[in-house]
């Protein structure tokens, strides 16, 4: 009974290996190429002749004239010896949540702590009297959430205006311009991509 | 919580019983081999395989065959993964470079794909290559869900059939599912998640210059093919580490609520297709309301913790009108990451496009019941079939127990042997995940990996447990599972699917040779509202007495600890 059914078993796991694991990815992979060669490569933006990044992935902004994005648990390897791993927001090669259980002791203190550093950052909008949105302070699933709420924008308005030298009123108009609504009015939660804010700012600049 | 996150909830759970119908016709015309459309366009491509396979599609097999033919395949299944992985580093299509696979890791990744699992042990852009995750992963992902519809498909005609002896043929079974199923709907969806941003390519990374000036090297991939199957096999294996929540795993909130139907699709279009194959499609539906109800209430409750932002913050003065955001994505927010975290766990899915691990105690529970009432609420494609069918037959039991008559399931009697193999299987997944966590808790091979310290640290070490042994792969992520991890995540992980699957093939077995009773004035009704209530309690009372002391000591202390401003 064993050894009639041992053929069937070794062929079907042959040919449905072939099927599904090199026809169809590699066929899928090939037809996507072609129908849409932009969005199967990573939706890329480039600029100026280099890829300057991804339109779905976030990056690491820390200077005041650009909207910061959400924490980032991911981690790297240390430049001075690869075989540590140090902190490394955002980085895009190995996606990383920081996993921290509600009642971590260590969760709370990064929390303290980076409610303390965006208090001080930014103290026109403290003093106008904004709460800050908790997703500024609390780690993204990915690393990589390339979105913050149209608050978590809002309430950055007042340093980056001051930073570049525009005025707030036309900072606010480019983050309405940017925010993007739930699709059909109720999926998912209005957001405003980080990076394209951020480069429709430097366009303003220009 | 907000008018639109209910919608969305509502608007959900209206498109799966939409779906549930049409599925579960086209489902059983081509497990019975009727005529159907993919059949036409492939039908000589079937033809072909079962030629070189030298496979009789109509020559049917017993249960005890039918179970032989599967534990066949799977011992191929695993040598061929483990192999592919180990020898990674020799192998082409490899542009990172990557090494061969440790042997735990591929050990546990090998049982992990072949019982529909998915539990990761590894990050996937810097453990594997793009030929392991197609050939050896990918593969998995289809025959793993192929052979579970076919397992659930023969456990179907066991419960139908008169006086038979057989309950088909596994192999025809196993290739029609794939041929007809799943490849042509992994083609579509494949196509509509490149159209919304998922990659699919042969590159596996590029090198980026941001807007600050720094380097940023974005991992790539054939992520939308393995996209496709992972939801709607609900395997659950992402490409990516952080799984669904990864932007180009699911870049936005439609993508989402598409990969949430794939989850539940299948699963309930069985409950119509069992329905259909007794011709009396109530009964399908009196399934489906059991599930839907205990679905809902999983939903809501999850939903409502994860809307209130973590009280341990209360004194920073945020504003936490988000919820609780640690470890969740802002085009989902709580909304439909709670929806997302309900709906993988009812099934035997295990995405996530949130991290379970950092949700509050009482949300990260519901996953957690979710798993432990065996994973029933539509379930693994066809595992949630037949296991919840082991629970009806619980509770037509108890309820010819109450009444003093020998109790009967669509006209069959249920016997001593019927209850001694539903009993093996439903015993079988708390004794694995309660007495695996029991030795990880007390020995430092097992307390090392947790994250956590505290009750945290109890129910991360249950969680994993929990998930390997109702199949599932999710996690409480923190945990760094170790070489002990390993071993014992797939003995569990075994234990889980294989101590389920043969006493539900003996079942069938033994229902086929029964004959049917025609329903008399004392016979208890399977399609109405008693009996859906009656089947809801069985599940959620065999669970909670099984699992509530194991609650208490993790989420439920943790919840209370969290309350009076404790932290670990």
């Amino acid at each position: 009974m064993v050894l009639s059914q041992l053929r069937p078993a070794l062929v079907l796991f042959l040919l449905l290996s072939a099927l599904t694991g090199l026809a169809y990815p590699l066929g899928m992979t090939a037809l996507a190429n072609l129908l849409l060669p932009e969005k199967a490569t990573g939706s890329l933006i480039n600029a100026k002749g280099r890829v300057i990044g991804s339109s779905l992935i976030g990056q690491d902004f820390t200077a005041p004239r650009y909207f910061r994005g959400r924490p980032s648990a991911t981690m790297g390897p240390d430049p001075r010896d690869a075989s540590k791993t140090i902190a490394m927001p955002y980085n895009a090669a190995a996606s990383l949540a920081s996993n921290a259980g509600p009642t971590s002791k260590a969760l709370l203190d990064q929390v303290t702590a980076r409610t303390a550093q965006l208090r001080a950052e930014n103290p026109d909008a403290m003093a106008q009297g904004w709460r800050i949105p908790v997703e500024l302070v609390t780690s993204s699933a990915s690393g990589l959430d390339p979105d913050i709420s149209p608050d978590a924008a809002l309430f950055q308005i007042a340093r980056v205006a001051k930073a570049r030298g525009l005025s707030p009123d036309r900072v606010r108009h480019l983050v309405q311009s940017q925010t993007e609504a739930p699709i059909l009015g109720f999926l998912g939660e209005p957001h405003v991509n980080v990076l394209a804010l951020n480069q429709a700012l430097d366009r303003l600049g220009q | 919580m907000s008018l639109s996150g209910w919608i969305t909830i509502a608007v959900f759970f209206l498109c799966v019983v939409a779906l549930t119908r049409p599925l579960g016709g086209f489902l059983k015309r081509v497990l019975e081999g009727e005529r159907h459309l993919p059949g036409r366009m492939l039908g000589p491509l079937e033809r072909g395989i079962y030629r070189l396979a030298g496979v009789e599609p109509t020559r049917e097999q017993s249960w005890s065959q039918y179970a032989l033919a599967v534990i066949l395949f799977k011992v191929f299944c695993f040598i061929a993964v483990y192999a592919l992985l180990r020898l990674q580093g020799v192998l082409p299509f490899n542009p990172g470079g990557l090494g061969a696979v440790a042997p735990d890791l591929a050990y546990n990744t090998a049982i992990s794909f072949l019982t529909n699992t998915n539990w990761q042990s590894y990050s996937g852009e810097t453990t594997l290559s793009p030929l392991s995750q197609m050939l050896a992963l990918t593969v998995q992902n289809f025959v793993s869900a192929a052979a579970g519809i076919a397992i659930a498909a023969a456990i179907m005609r066991g419960f139908v059939r008169r006086s038979a002896t057989t309950i088909g043929n596994f192999w025809a079974d196993l290739v029609r599912v794939t041929l007809y199923v799943l490849l042509p709907a992994c083609v579509l969806l494949t196509l509509f998640f490149v159209l919304e941003g998922v990659p699919q390519t042969l590159w596996s990374s590029v090198s980026a210059f941001t807007l600050e000036g720094r380097h940023q090297t974005i991992a790539l991939g054939p992520v939308a093919s393995q996209e496709a199957i992972k939801m709607l096999g609900t395997n659950g294996g992402g490409f990516f580490n952080t799984n669904s929540a990864h932007p180009f795993e699911n870049p936005n909130a439609l993508t989402n609520f598409v990969q949430m139907l794939c989850i539940f699709a299948l699963g309930a279009g069985l409950t119509n297709m069992f329905g259909r194959m007794i011709g009396q499609e109530k009964q399908g539906w009196a399934i489906f309301s059991a599930m839907a109800a205990l679905f809902l209430i999983g939903a809501g409750v999850l939903y409502w913790s994860e809307a209130h932002a973590n009280p341990l913050f209360a004194s920073l003065g945020l504003d936490g009108t988000l919820g609780n955001m640690e470890g969740k994505e802002t085009r989902f927010g709580v909304a439909a990451s709670a929806l997302f975290a309900t709906v993988t766990t009812d099934a035997s899915c295990g995405a996530v496009n949130a991290m379970h691990e950092s949700f509050l105690p009482l949300g990260g529970m519901v996953p957690l019941i979710n798993m432990m009432l065996g994973e029933v609420i539509f379930g693994g494609v066809g595992s949630g079939l037949y296991g919840f069918l082991l629970f009806a037959l619980i509770a037509v039991f108890m309820a010819g127990l109450m009444v003093g008559r020998t109790p009967e399931y669509l006209g069959k009697k249920i016997e001593a042997r019927e209850i001694k193999m539903t009993m093996l299987a439903v015993l079988c997944l708390p004794l694995v995940m309660l007495g695996f966590t029991a030795l990880a808790v007390v020995i430092p091979a097992g307390t090392s990996a947790l994250s956590a310290t505290g009750p945290h640290g109890f129910t991360e070490a249950l969680y994993a447990y929990t998930s390997a042994a109702a199949n599932n792969g999710s996690a409480f992520a923190g945990l760094t599972a170790n070489s002990f991890w390993n071993v014992t995540l797939g003995i569990g992980m075994m234990i889980g699917r294989f101590f389920v699957i043969i006493p539900a093939l003996a079942i069938a077995g033994s229902m086929a040779a029964k004959k049917v009773a025609a329903p008399t004035p004392g016979t208890f009704p399977t399609d109405n509202g008693l009996f859906i209530a009656l089947v809801a309690g069985v599940i959620v009372i065999v669970g909670g007495l099984t699992f509530l002391p194991a609650l208490a000591l993790g989420p439920i202390v943790e919840h209370l600890a969290m309350l009076h401003g404790t932290t670990y």
